[in-house]
């Protein structure tokens, strides 16, 4: 147990994090039928942000709701620049759009960073250490997955009980209909990129205070795991989300550790390097649900008409 | 064996806890050309996708020439849902892809038109010769089999030149006229080299003039190539124009059956199909 | 009437068929003397063999999603086996006993280049069939990323350290023949025939014509059909589980081609290059090009090569007019710049250069009437 806790935790720790991130996924699919390749680059783009506010020497309290202002207004102008204008576009164009718009968020951060690693600011009290059951580890730790659940159900709350929240479950229903309905799409996709690029950037805190450092490229690994969350969870529901979140960031953890856990037990005697297939487990993963019940956990059926 | 060329037999299709066609039965015999008529929703295109292989039907038995192509009972979550006749009663399940169907001798048109909209007239009638290839990818692309290709396009032209759009073979296929492109549908249908043909409302939006022309045209083709046509239809005067029979349905439920004359008099169509006319 | 008779049936090349292989020839003939009078250190040959590899890989994604209809993203795994493949087969048995310096190499057979390149491609072809398997019947934003899955776990297979003896883990692997030894040494070492940039053009060359072959005849014509319309492809006999495969496995022998073209234009290869960064890469240039347009793809990644490695270059360096020194310029600002133009294709020319057509077609009067281009996309 002493060997597993440590991974479990930060499995926790992290599918959390991936969770914050996959709802954005799960979201914008659900009313766009869009997989947003950008978004975890919105995620990168949000930590990068941190560190530049920081060095200006604001203070924490000014930096961090700052970080999030800013993120939710480029996560809105993505929408409107790069999205609308192609909503009747045939759907590749948009996906293309979509890794246009990841193209040039990761170009834009390594122009800016030089293409340096740069180092994440130290929060305090989240980055500090705590004893949990003998294992050491950080604050933030525990507090993702708390914090992930009152966003989450904050989230739903929304969803079910706001004008807001009825008109996207409409949109994600039936857009045409709903448009037909007067339901003004526009702002509701809107409304639906601002919520998804708020809680990335709340997940890009707790990441990065995790893993310390930001490159140009740190969001496409949580971005596409995020999204393989989503498909797992069933696209389109957020609860399915963060379910699905939470046991790819438990299952990826426990993998890093697995050659540790299984030496430990006895069961092998060598390593067998399986730390390698961490990223790809997450894959086998989609691949796997996709086959076998391609709506996801939650997702709902949708039948073809000829 | 049978002349029946077509047999549905109980055939019963529901979607989830919708019945869309329920138990039909009905045959059709070679050289006829049958008719499907019912209602908007009344479950003829369902039909139609159980015969072609779109729907693998919930309960029931189609058959082809004497050959079975479609057998199904309800199973799984359905044996609870189901909301049909004559469960239990058939036991195989036997199922086709519809390029399988194709391949044996059904084929079919759209009642929104699927053509192959970036391609010509003449590639759209071209494609459909592709089910009759014996190249394989390697021969095809080195044209080893040279003789073969032209033998493709020889017959396609030749379709084109019999329904008479060889003068627009070059065209891009969207780009003609509305009525050409249904009959464009028709003639891609025939290239597969079918015995029984299916047609989905193949007058839909045409005026009168041209509707009557189709009549004229769907009766030639019958005859030159010997086919055997179920179509389904809502124009009254080209349905009992040109069918030998007719079938009628509502709520997917079989409710008249025979001649033309038989059909237009039976009160219960009058009140059904009639009565309710969107047309 | 009698006129459209003759076209179709016969298919004669036309004069605007000739011009486009008159083009075609000039550009090989061109590719030959530039290499035997301009020094080969030249940036213009870096472009033209990264070029030319692109140019296959593009047109192999292009024949699935542009063809076929086949939204996929795996083309950077199976230009990675590709790589490995070859670089592992055509690597001499001295070399290797350096290259794989933790793990005692399993392989003991070297090929020569050019069954080594066949190799390559038949194994990524082999691998793309048994992916195929489950992962074509999904519909498209969903294949797209199940196939970008699988590229990462190819990616993370081969640097497995089990797998050590094969493809030397997370190592390098260098020393096999690349491109600069197709040129033509005499006994003191010095180079009398250059046929470095060359040689890749004929084998990109070989393998886009045998694509341009296969996509007219009569599966290439199915596989528009796929992409124009399934339902009705289906209805016309084309059974579209197979021919989703074969393009899908054909696309890969080529990607796969593509790869140990690759491998010998870098010299060395290392798995963990080959991200989905590559792939999208390789989708930019296809979009650029035009989705459906076999020309495009070959026009749009030598642009694209040579803005990324070459014209843009002086973006990224400190520039003056007279004494005033350009703002903005610095390291990484040419990649901006270059993904604003991108951006500005996607969103206002989806067309691309070429939209559908092809080379021939800019000799040819306008006789179609103009082909609906965005819907083939989907």
């Amino acid at each position: 147990m002493s060997t597993v806790l440590p991974y479990l935790l930060s499995g926790i720790s992290v599918g959390g994090q991936y969770a914050l991130i996959a709802i954005g996924y799960t979201m914008v699919y659900g009313i766009l039928r869009l997989i947003n390749f950008a978004h975890g680059d919105v995620f990168m783009v949000a930590g990068i942000l941190m560190v530049y506010l920081n060095a200006t020497g604001l203070p924490l309290y000014v930096t961090l709701p700052l970080t999030m202002v800013i993120t939710v207004i480029i996560g809105f102008l993505i929408e409107r620049v790069a999205y609308k204008p192609l909503r009747n576009a045939p759907r590749m164009s948009i996906m293309i759009s979509a890794i246009g718009v990841s193209y040039f968020l990761q170009n834009m951060v390594l122009y800016v960073t030089g293409g340096l690693n740069k180092v994440y600011p130290t929060i305090p009290w989240i980055s500090q250490s705590v004893n949990v059951f003998g294992a050491t580890t950080r604050m933030v730790t525990l507090i993702t997955p708390v914090l992930t659940l009152i966003l989450v159900v904050l989230l739903v709350l929304l969803i079910n009980h706001t004008k807001v929240g009825m008109a996207m479950r409409a949109v994600s229903k039936d857009f045409e209909t709903s448009q037909l309905m007067g339901v003004k799409i526009n702002s509701v996709i809107s409304t639906t990129f601002v919520i998804g690029s708020f809680l990335a950037a709340v997940g890009s805190i707790l990441y990065f205070t995790n893993y310390n450092t930001v490159i140009q490229t740190s969001g496409a690994m949580p971005g596409l795991k995020a999204f393989v969350a989503a498909v797992f969870g069933g696209i389109g529901s957020i609860p399915g989300a963060v379910v699905g979140a939470f046991i790819i960031g438990i299952c990826e953890n426990l993998i890093k550790g697995l050659d540790l856990i299984l030496l430990k037990a006895g069961v092998i005697r060598q390593t067998l390097d399986l730390t390698t297939f961490s990223d790809a487990f997450t894959f086998a993963l989609l691949i796997v649900i996709l086959i076998v019940k391609p709506t996801g956990l939650f997702g709902e059926k949708t039948t073809d008409k000829v | 064996m049978s002349e029946n060329v077509l047999r549905l037999q109980d055939v019963t299709m529901q979607f989830g806890g919708v019945v869309a066609v329920n138990n039909l039965s009905m045959r059709v015999d070679e050289g006829e050309i049958v008719a499907l008529i019912g209602p908007n929703g009344a479950g003829k295109t369902t039909a139609f996708n159980c015969v072609t292989g779109v729907y693998e039907p919930t309960n029931g038995e189609i058959w082809f020439q004497g050959k079975r192509i479609a057998s199904n009972h309800p199973s799984g979550k359905m044996k609870k849902l189901y909301a049909g006749e004559n469960m239990g009663k058939y036991r195989h399940v036997v199922r086709y892809t519809p390029d399988r169907i194709t391949k044996m001798g059904i084929a079919r048109t759209f009642q929104n038109i699927r053509l192959f909209k970036t391609q010509s007239v003449f590639e759209n009638v071209l494609i459909a010769t592709h089910l009759r290839k014996t190249s394989n990818p390697f021969t095809a692309t080195f044209r080893i089999n040279a003789r073969e290709e032209r033998k493709m396009r020889e017959e396609a032209m030749e379709l084109l030149r019999i329904v008479g759009l060889d003068a627009v073979a070059e065209e891009a296929a969207t780009s003609l006229p509305y009525g050409k492109q249904r009959r464009l549908e028709i003639a891609r249908a025939l290239a597969t080299k079918p015995k029984l043909l299916l047609l989905d409302e193949p007058a839909a939006g045409m005026n009168p003039q041209e509707t009557d022309e189709l009549g004229e045209f769907i009766r030639q083709i019958k005859e030159h190539f010997q086919l055997t046509v179920f179509m389904i239809e809502h124009h009254m005067n080209l349905v009992m124009d040109i069918s030998d029979r007719i079938y009628v349905i509502d709520f997917g439920k079989l409710i008249a059956e025979g001649t033309p004359a038989r059909v237009r008099d039976n009160p219960e169509v009058i009140q059904a199909y009639l009565g309710v006319d969107e047309e | 009437m009698q006129k459209g008779w003759t076209v179709s049936q016969k298919k004669r090349p036309d004069a605007a068929t000739w011009i486009a292989a008159g083009i075609i020839l000039a550009v090989y003939v061109a590719v030959f003397v530039l290499e035997q009078i301009i020094p080969p250190t030249t940036m213009l040959f870096t472009v033209l063999k990264k070029g030319a590899t692109y140019a296959l890989v593009a047109v192999s994604m292009n024949l699935l999603n542009g063809f076929t209809g086949l939204f996929s993203l795996g083309q950077a795994g199976f230009m990675l086996i590709g790589a490995y493949v070859y670089a592992i087969f055509s690597m001499s048995s001295e070399v290797r006993d350096r290259v794989y310096q933790y793990f005692d190499c399993a392989i003991g057979i070297t090929l020569p280049v050019i069954p080594a390149i066949l190799l390559a491609g038949l194994v990524a072809a082999a691998f793309a069939f048994l992916i195929g398997l489950p992962v074509l019947r999904l519909k498209s934003d969903y294949l797209a990323i199940a196939t970008l899955g699988f590229a990462e776990i190819i990616r993370a297979v081969f640097q497995w350290k089990k797998l050590g003896p094969v493809t030397n883990g997370s190592n390098m692997l260098k020393d096999y023949p690349t491109f600069n030894d197709f040129n033509i040494v005499n006994a003191e070492g010095k180079v009398v025939l250059y046929l470095s940039t060359l040689v890749p053009f004929l084998i990109a060359g070989v393998c886009i014509a045998a694509i341009v072959l296969l996509i007219n005849s009569t599966y290439g014509r199915s596989f528009k059909a796929i992409r124009d319309d399934e339902v009705a492809a289906e209805a016309m006999g084309i059974n579209l589980a197979r021919h989703k495969q074969l393009a899908f496995c054909i696309s890969s022998f080529f990607a796969g081609v593509g790869g140990a073209m690759l491998a010998m234009f870098t010299n060395t290869i290392q798995a963990k290059s080959f991200t989905s960064a590559m792939t999208y890469e390789i989708l930019l240039i296809v979009v650029i090009g035009g989705i459906g347009s076999v020309t495009g793809s070959c026009i749009g990644s030598f642009l694209f090569v040579a803005c990324s490695e070459w014209w843009l270059r002086f973006l990224d360096q400190k520039q003056y007019i007279g004494t005033w020194e350009v703002p903005l310029l610095r390291n990484g600002f040419r990649l901006v710049v270059f993904s604003v133009i991108i951006m500005v294709v996607v969103l206002f020319y989806r067309q691309g250069l070429m939209g559908m057509r092809e080379l021939p077609d800019l000799f040819r009067k306008k006789k179609r009437s103009a082909k609906p281009g965005k819907e083939a996309a989907q």
